[in-house]
């Protein structure tokens, strides 16, 4: 009720304001929504194109760089090293700028086989940067479970890379499953930014702009808004439904 | 014959010096108490005989075989010895039949046939018939420990190290834990056991050993350990456990 009331001062507010005719016609126009419609839906197939096959690749990626900074052998330490250095490097820079940076700098090599397209450069750039967000997310699942599990599957005979594979990486994952989930919500969202590139092909953000630029209106971008809301809003409750799920399963196990 | 022998084994965390020269022979067929208060390095000794800790100095033989030497392969080792934990260390996202099965078909390369017919006996003989699908988090305490037991049984170890195995269950649950360890030494099995039951302990071991800071302070049998100890600290610790 509270809500309701507090929505509808809000929503007056917004609508008696000084500017509200001009925003109306800018913002809020139904002949520009509905001729914007099908370009930012075409846009928006590739936005969910690209957020699959990034998803793929930065989960092997993250797994990749969690597993090799698990290692504790003198022999992996470059390796190790180069996994601690890659996310540290990349967690800090800003996704925009790394799509900047990949999408203006590596077609400017001018090497063979380079991508010159807003897709792969993308999905370069995204894997990049969530690939050491997710690294940390798993290598935290794997530091959760108990050191005795290890000690367990050792005492049985299995060897480190058996231990890793059958005891400790089925457990770390189901944890971090919900906190993945949560990273690939926003994933879904960053996937918007190639659209700064200006290059083909074009997703939903780049269409709305694209339509904006031509008829000076910008209701497309709310458009593209609606469109990505109606994909985060599920996945977002998924989320909120497999962490409840796991929380319940933990308290109704007790402590073993 | 011996089926463990420890010869001035040695180790240390850091600073902390855990076991400070430890002989230790366990013949075939018997079962070995380990006594001694909590951070006497009771456990710290059975996880190195399954070389879950490496020994910084002295020498332990499975068998023939000197398993501290630096070619021996940890792996190899561990799969002749059984070991059952305190606190059980089920894999809870594997049902109990899977529990049971894994190192088998991993380690021992079992075929999926024989080892679940194996697993299914075992499981059996341990009052689990009916549990095989079950998940570590929906049995007892002591339906776990049975489970583990099974585990580590599966792949016919020469010898089974038990680290205080029941004192993480309730009280009601302890006697069916024992009641298998007594059925296994009927059966001949080769156990290194680190305990509190004391009454167990004494009704089941052919050797105590009383451990103090690192050290084997006393040796023999039940009944000279328990009741006619040489040592002031052995006589201080059974007076406060028997109390």
């Amino acid at each position: 009720m509270s809500t309701a009331v507090l929505l509808g001062l809000l929503c007056w507010l917004i609508v008696s304001s000084p500017g509200w005719p001009s925003v109306q016609q800018t913002f809020f126009s139904w002949k520009d929504a509905k001729a914007s419609f099908p370009e930012i839906a075409r846009g928006f197939v590739v936005n969910i194109e690209l957020f699959m096959a990034a998803e793929v690749l930065i989960l092997v990626v993250g797994l990749l760089v969690a597993l090799l900074r698990g290692t504790r052998s003198a022999v992996m330490f470059p390796l190790r090293a180069m996994a601690v250095l890659y996310v540290d490097l990349f967690r800090g820079v800003p996704t925009l700028l790394l799509v900047y940076l990949v999408g203006f700098g590596l077609p400017a090599l001018r090497l063979q086989g380079v991508p010159v397209d807003a897709f792969r450069l993308g999905l370069i750039a995204l894997t990049l940067s969530y690939g050491a967000y997710v690294a940390e997310v798993i290598r935290a699942g794997i530091e959760s479970v108990h050191p005795d599990q290890r000690a367990a599957a050792r005492s049985l005979g299995l060897s480190e890379g058996q231990t890793t594979r059958s005891v400790v990486l089925p457990q770390a994952v189901r944890r971090v499953v919900p906190p993945l989930l949560n990273d690939f919500v926003s994933l879904q969202k960053d996937t918007a930014l190639i659209a700064v590139l200006g290059l083909t092909p074009a997703e939903a953000l780049r269409q709305a702009n694209v339509y904006t630029s031509f008829h000076f209106n910008y209701t497309p971008l709310l458009v593209a808004a609606v469109f990505f809301v109606a994909l985060t809003v599920p996945l977002a409750r998924l989320t909120d439904w497999l962490g409840h799920r796991a929380l319940a399963r933990q308290q109704s196990a007790g402590p073993a | 014959m011996t089926a463990v022998r420890l010869r001035g084994v040695y180790k240390q965390y850091g600073e902390r010096v855990v076991l400070e020269g430890i002989d230790l022979d366990v013949h075939a067929h018997d079962v070995v108490a380990l006594i001694g208060s909590s951070g006497s390095g009771k456990s710290t000794l059975l996880r190195c005989v399954n070389l879950l800790e490496r020994v910084d100095d002295g020498q332990i033989w499975l068998g023939e075989d000197d398993i501290t030497e630096v070619s021996v392969k940890p792996d190899r080792v561990r799969r002749r010895v059984g070991m059952v934990f305190q606190s059980f260390n089920l894999f809870p996202h594997l049902t109990a039949m899977q529990n049971v099965t894994l190192a088998a078909r991993r380690v021992h390369g079992m075929r999926r046939g024989p080892a679940l017919d194996k697993a299914s006996a075992l499981l059996q003989q341990f009052g689990l018939g009916g549990r095989e699908s079950s998940y570590p988090d929906r049995l007892s305490g002591g339906q776990q420990q049975r489970v583990a037991f099974a585990r580590s049984l599966m792949t016919d170890p020469e010898v089974l190290l038990l680290d205080e195995v029941t004192s993480a269950l309730d009280p009601e649950l302890v006697g069916e834990i024992l009641e298998i360890v007594r059925a296994l030494k009927a059966g001949g099995m080769t156990m290194v056991m680190a305990t509190h039951e004391m009454q167990f302990c004494r009704e089941i071991a052919d050797q105590v050993c009383f451990l103090d800071a690192g050290k084997v302070l006393e040796r023999g049998t039940p009944d000279t350990v328990f009741t006619d100890p040489a040592e002031a600290r052995t006589r201080e610790f059974l007076r406060r456990v028997l109390s």
